[in-house]
């Protein structure tokens, strides 16, 4: 870095006590040049930002109409949060979608929170259980939550439970796979292979697609299956496909002084794989596999190919509201924030995990 | 048990003479033979009583075991789904077979590189669809190469506003599903522009309207003979004399010989191609435009979606790629006085290519792969045409769901293996 500054240092005066911050913006004519154009450029973009989305917007109104213009109209976000959020869910029970939207946050937070740290067991076991929940939260049918049909499901608490249950469900899947894959037997080895680059060489709109037209023709004749399973599997399989990639990874990561020590002490293959293998190589690919899950989440959104109203659908769909025409930019922004905040978060988390365990093994990081 | 094991791996190599070791054994000492055996087959079984069978026959007997039995219940399923299949087939009278191929297709296609009507068949719909997806993903990956590359440069900058930038545009928008972004630029082309009397103008030759980007049409025209018969003797002339400097230059030069030779056929060809080829500039009549090619609103939105997307992810390999040459490359070539400028075209970009390249090629499957989002704004795609529209239309599932599953996974191995074969290409060149 000292040599680029000294290169472009030919045109200050040579000696001339600069301080390497202010050459750093102003080193050449060009880069100073440049750092007013971009300061200017951000300047404007951010107070333009500001006061369309902020100082001159409307939030309530009755209809488009209502919206100042050159302002932004979140009144029609604001008008539809309920839809946008829980679908066409009854609105009685309006608190059991907003529990699910809330699970997954609280999970979060006691993840992320060094409290909890080492209450590994406890956080993975609430990884598996918050997906159930949310499940039987949007299907009732028990006692004091009354069974809600399929075709009342939507928004982003539709979009959560999908990609929460498809995770949790491709991630055994993925293992086997994985292992699979790694058999000494060929023909094993040979089948995982396939399937896996299968799945993976397709799009996952046609495997949507496929699912749509495929499922109802290879289940037995008079055998019924809703939307949601359609997209649940179709996502589970997909997912499989590349957290089995992710997962092979760490299991070619573990040392085989690992596999050598536990033969020596008498473990058979399921004792090795449970207690010296799986933990070790999961570990090591946990950054992976938080990225898998980040794709997963953004590849949720793809289910309105079998025509559920996930919260991108469902928004698009309330775009064609003649009160509301002409406000797509709007309402897209809210969904992409709300994308944005998930994916950015589970991002982040996965980095300071990636950091920690870097830590964790001496290695000195920043 | 397990320190004597170590033992004997250790004084096994200074054991000189096996003769003795037999004698040892058929002096009736089997118990050390078989310690020794159960050292060299660490394996369980081996310790078992039983018939003696050699354990690695008889691991390899467990293993063909499990192996038969995988692949009978792998056989069954597939059996059973194909039965299944067939049943369900019957039971909603539909027909099988590949020769709705050959039949006429009675739907018109919105955007086609090939001309298409609706007495064509749904083979040709076919191929349309093919042609469409490459094409678009074709144009994304170029435009998303060019774009990723300049940000990952960008995001490495020692200017921090510059960086900066490149870092919100990265994290921005990775993490915004690309549906949404796709999503997003239809309804802003097709609401957010003016229509077509008032259309966009750049330098009176592209037009952009909310019907589509209007490019100028391009004609070949053919050469009268005597001049093309010059153009060919020139040509000629020019390789013949590449070929000789080439041959004559020191070694150290033939680069550039090269280069000028390709670049006086080049600048042959530019001032061919200005004499023949016909411009047609698009023309505004009535309510639309003549003379243009117009590039539909779904393939602009989708092309501008997949590019900005994926050209995020391209800068994160980009950036990777040039964190990972070596600081003393910088260093070296800063004291050979070489310009940053030049430092990074010519000595830190080509070496961070070898990095880049493996994870570019999974970057170039997943925007081949993406493209298939066109059916959702309804650019007429593979999945589009032939998925949804051919198969609503003939019900031949199973024969177009495995039509267009080859296609993808051939379209996905040419694309691996063109990149291997450059990255192979790179690294031989490289070391």
């Amino acid at each position: 870095m000292g040599i680029t500054t000294d290169s472009s240092s030919k045109s200050v005066s040579p000696g001339s006590a600069v301080s390497p911050l202010l050459r750093r913006y102003f080193g050449t004519p060009g880069r100073g040049l440049l750092s007013v154009l971009l300061a200017t450029v951000w300047a404007w973009a951010a107070w333009a930002l500001l006061r369309w989305a902020i100082l001159d917007a409307t939030w309530i109104a009755e209809d488009r109409s209502g919206c100042a213009p050159g302002g932004a109209c979140w009144a029609f976000v604001v008008a539809r949060i309920d839809q946008f959020l829980f679908g066409f869910y009854p609105p009685d029970e309006h608190w059991r979608p907003a529990l699910i939207l809330v699970l997954p946050v609280v999970l979060f937070a006691v993840a992320v929170s060094d409290r909890f740290q080492s209450q590994r067991q406890m956080i993975g076991a609430a990884i598996v259980l918050v997906p159930i929940a949310s499940l039987a939260l949007l299907v009732g049918g028990v006692p004091g939550m009354p069974h809600v049909p399929a075709d009342k499901w939507g928004g982003l608490a539709l979009t959560i439970v999908i990609a929460e249950t498809s995770f949790v469900a491709s991630m055994p899947f993925a293992v086997f796979l994985a292992l699979a894959r790694r058999s000494q037997m060929p023909v094993i080895s040979m089948l995982a292979t396939g399937f896996i680059e299968l799945w993976r060489g397709l799009p996952l709109v046609a495997i949507l697609f496929m699912a749509v037209i495929l499922l109802p023709l290879v289940l037995p004749p008079g055998f019924q299956i809703g939307r949601v399973e359609m997209a649940i599997t179709a996502l589970t399989i997909y997912s499989a496909a590349y957290l089995a990639e992710v997962v092979r990874g760490g299991l070619q990561a573990v040392p085989v002084g690992q596999l050598r020590a536990a033969s020596a002490l008498g473990f058979g293959y399921w004792r090795t794989l449970a207690y010296i293998t799986l933990p070790q190589a999961l570990g090591k690919v946990l950054p992976g596999i938080v990225n898998s899950a980040i794709a997963l989440v953004k590849d949720t959104s793809y289910v309105m190919i079998v025509g559920l109203f996930d919260f991108i659908n469902i928004v698009t769909a309330a775009l064609s509201d003649p009160k509301w025409l002409g406000s797509p930019t709007e309402a897209y922004l809210f969904v992409a924030a709300v994308y944005w905040l998930v994916c950015f978060g589970l991002s982040r988390w996965g980095r300071s995990i990636e950091i920690r365990s870097a830590r964790a093994r001496g290695v000195v990081r920043s | 048990m397990l320190p004597q094991c170590a033992e004997a791996v250790q004084t096994q190599p200074e054991q000189p003479e096996p003769a003795a070791r037999i004698s040892v054994e058929k002096g009736g000492l089997m118990s050390v033979a078989e310690t020794l055996e159960s050292r060299v087959e660490p394996s369980s079984e081996g310790r078992a009583g039983g018939p003696r069978i050699p354990p690695r026959l008889r691991r390899n007997l467990g293993s063909i075991f499990w192996q038969g039995c995988t692949l009978i219940a792998v056989v069954a399923l597939l059996a059973f789904l194909g039965h299944n299949i067939a049943l369900n087939l019957k039971a909603r009278g539909l027909a099988s077979g590949f020769d709705f191929l050959s039949k006429e297709a009675g739907f018109a296609i919105g955007f086609s590189l090939i001309p298409f009507t609706e007495t064509d068949t749904y083979g040709r719909a076919f191929i349309v669809g093919l042609l469409n997806t490459i094409f678009v993903a074709f144009v994304s990956m170029i435009l998303a190469t060019v774009l990723g590359t300049i940000i990952g440069v960008a995001r490495v900058s020692k200017h921090p506003p510059t960086a900066a930038a490149a870092l919100v545009y990265v994290e921005g928008l990775r993490n915004i599903p690309l549906l949404l972004q796709v999503l997003f630029w239809q309804q802003l082309l097709i609401n957010g522009l003016p229509g077509v009397r008032q259309s966009l103008s750049f330098g009176g030759w592209v037009f952009l309207n909310n019907r589509g980007l209007v490019l100028p049409d391009v004609s070949t025209g053919a050469l009268p003979v005597p001049p093309s018969l010059m153009a060919a003797i020139i040509a000629a002339t020019l390789i013949a004399l590449s070929i000789i400097a080439f041959r004559r230059a020191e070694p150290s030069r033939r680069r550039q010989v090269t280069v000028w030779g390709i670049g006086a056929l080049l600048a042959l060809e530019v001032l061919l191609a200005t004499l023949t080829v016909d411009w047609s500039r698009p023309a505004l009549t009535g309510f639309n435009f003549r003379n243009g090619v117009v590039l539909v609103p779904e393939f602009v939105a989708l092309v501008v979606a997949l590019t900005i997307y994926n050209a995020a992810f391209i800068a994160e390999i980009v950036r990777a790629g040039i964190e990972s040459v070596n600081k003393g490359q910088r260093e070296a070539a800063a004291a050979l006085g070489l310009p940053p400028r030049l430092t990074m075209r010519l000595i830190v970009l080509p070496q961070a290519m070898r990095v880049v390249i493996p994870p570019l090629a999974n970057q170039y499957s997943h925007l081949l792969k993406a493209s298939s989002l066109a059916t959702v704004i309804g650019y007429p795609d593979l999945v589009n045409v032939f998925l949804g529209t051919t198969l609503n239309q003939t019900g031949r599932a199973i024969e177009i769901v495995t039509m267009t599953m080859a296609v993808y996974l051939v379209l996905s191995a040419l694309v691996a293996g063109f990149t291997s074969w450059f990255n192979a290409k790179v690294a031989l060149v490289e070391r």
